[in-house]
């Protein structure tokens, strides 16, 4: 079958209004491949070079462990989860749980530490940006407290509430308010001062500064505080778990450690990439579906 | 002559690190209701700042501003600005970017508050005045250039301000597209009664659009230099004017003031 390019070439008014950001004035749709070989070329550049690299990652493991007697190679590794896995959700005991619930557990730690850290770190972000007295008052507070490690606010949270859940949280929270709060900071001091023109021809109320002007315009700093904010909690809440013990997948990390079973140690990693991954990702998704309605 | 819009030895100056800056002195200037008057005169001469008193987003360092005979304090939607560069909040359609100031002006409380719909209806009228009715749902990174600076214009006239002021409205704009909208300007100005005082660079603009053009000195410490009339009658009509011997004289008046009189080499 023999498929000609169409050449479409718009005049008149459309081509005169035609905005600076849509396709020019001639559209000139190309025929489909006659053969799969240039749509698999493209999914070939797209997957293969993250394949290999798993591939050689597996290759160098497999070697180290072969060379060593005591890391357990990939083989040994991927039987063990299978048998993991298949039985995520098990209860022995209040602390021997399936591996599902001890994932659970870690995740809602993290949930409320950061829905905390947000709730109370992105207003006061937002009053240090714009109340230049009240971010002079505060900036050397947060200067202070910010390299401090996430671990040594541990003992402290264990003195106050006693008790090792809301210790963990505890942890979560302080180390994970950081971001939020100096990223939305940044982002009010960052509107573009055209905006704040209109604000002021306008005479516009506070309210609407705030929810016109001020809240769009700072959503995607507050989005990347948000990302980065989580990717420290979900570190944070592992190693905080480690200490406290309980349900969650820092404490079975550690337990496992004690019962020297080093491939669940791995799986374990493994777990804790994945869960931050698919984390990162699904919050890349949403900040790309709030910036997707504007950009300026 | 009636003062709708007076500016009475109205003096600017600036503190900065180097010490006070001076940029306007002695600026008496009187604008009628209806008017069309033009700021002219070379780069940093004060023409901005000039601008921006009158919108009362700056304060004098001398003198008062009168518009419709109240002391101008602030700025506020009686005097609607037009940016140079349409300042459109990239997260609202066009629509609603009109819309915001509607609603400041005629649907917050101190006067009877009109209803959303009569809201509504004002928006759709500023957007048909400036022809971008179809563009009322897109967002202002889906349209050119002058299709933004309309619907800022849309914006300042929909809140049906005493004064319209612009500032260097069409700069960023490319001729043709500059043409067209100078003309649909002058058509919205004859049928609005608009005031307006305009902030441009452009002689030809300036000589076909205003009433009169009042042109600066250079700055520091710029002062009104010279006024020239332009007695030409409405409807202007671009193509007509070129061989009109009263336009080419108006021309030639800025033109002289401009390179003559207030030349300054290129730095």
């Amino acid at each position: 079958m023999n498929i000609t390019a169409t050449v479409i070439e718009m005049r008149g008014p459309v081509a005169a209004e035609c905005p600076v950001r849509a396709a020019p004035a001639r559209l000139v749709v190309a025929p489909p491949p006659r053969r799969a070989g240039p749509m698999l070329k493209r999914v070939a550049e797209v997957v293969l070079p993250p394949l290999l690299g798993l591939v050689l990652f597996i290759g160098v493991w497999a070697l180290i462990a072969k060379t060593g007697d005591r890391l357990p190679g990939p083989g040994k590794t991927w039987v063990s989860a299978v048998q993991i896995f298949s039985d995520p959700f098990y209860v022995k005991g209040p602390n021997d749980q399936g591996i599902g619930w001890n994932i659970l557990a870690s995740l809602k730690r993290v949930g409320i530490g950061f829905g905390l850290a947000a709730l109370i770190g992105i207003p006061v972000g937002f009053i240090v940006g714009r109340v230049a007295v009240l971010n002079a008052m505060l900036s050397p507070v947060i200067s202070l407290l910010r390299p401090v490690s996430p671990l040594a606010w541990l003992p402290i949270g264990l003195l106050v509430f006693k008790a090792a859940n809301p210790a963990a949280i505890w942890v979560i929270f302080i180390s994970s308010i950081w971001p939020l709060i100096i990223n939305t900071s940044v982002g009010v001091s960052r509107v573009p001062q055209d905006y704040l023109n209109v604000a002021r021809v306008l005479n516009l109320s506070e309210w609407k500064v705030l929810t016109r002007i001020l809240l769009p315009a700072t959503l995607p700093f507050i989005l990347t505080g948000v990302r980065l904010s989580i990717g420290v909690a979900w570190l944070v809440i592992v190693a905080a778990e480690m200490l406290t013990g309980g349900v969650g997948i820092g404490f079975w990390v550690w337990d496992e450690w004690n019962n020297l079973n080093v491939e669940h140690i791995i799986i374990a990693i493994f777990v804790v990439g994945i869960v931050g991954l698919l984390l990162e990702q699904a919050l890349i998704l949403i900040a790309r579906r709030f910036s997707h309605e504007y950009r300026a | 002559m009636q003062k709708f819009l007076s500016i009475e030895n109205v003096a600017m100056a600036f503190d900065t690190k180097r010490g006070r800056f001076e940029a306007l002195r002695d600026i008496h200037l009187n604008v009628a209701k209806g008017e069309f008057v033009s700021l002219i005169g070379h780069s940093g001469c004060g023409k901005s700042t000039l601008l921006n008193l009158v919108a009362g987003l700056l304060v004098p360092t001398q003198g008062v501003l009168l518009c419709a005979n109240r002391e101008i304090r602030g700025a506020g939607p009686d005097r609607g600005v037009v940016f140079q560069n349409h300042s459109l909040l990239p997260w609202l359609t066009c629509f609603d970017n009109v819309y915001l100031a509607v609603e400041r002006v005629f649907g917050s409380g101190e006067q009877q508050r009109e209803s959303r719909a009569q809201l509504r209806e004002r928006t759709h009228a500023a957007l048909a005045m400036v022809g971008l009715t179809h563009a009322a749902e897109k967002h202002p990174d889906e349209i050119s250039g002058g299709m933004k600076q309309r619907v800022g214009i849309a914006r300042a006239l929909s809140m049906q301000p005493g004064v319209l002021l612009l500032d260097e409205p069409f700069g960023a704009l490319d001729a043709l597209t500059r043409a067209k909208l100078q003309d649909e300007l002058m058509g919205i100005v004859q049928q609005t009664g608009s005031t307006v005082l305009m902030v441009t660079h452009d002689v030809d603009e300036a000589v076909l659009l205003s009433d009169r053009i009042v042109m600066l000195t250079n700055g520091p410490a710029a002062t009104i230099g010279q006024i020239v009339e332009v007695a030409l009658d409405r409807p202007r009509e671009r193509l007509k004017l070129v061989a009109n011997p009263q336009y080419i004289e108006c021309r030639r008046q800025v033109l002289e003031f401009l390179y003559q009189k207030q030349f300054r080499p290129a730095a």
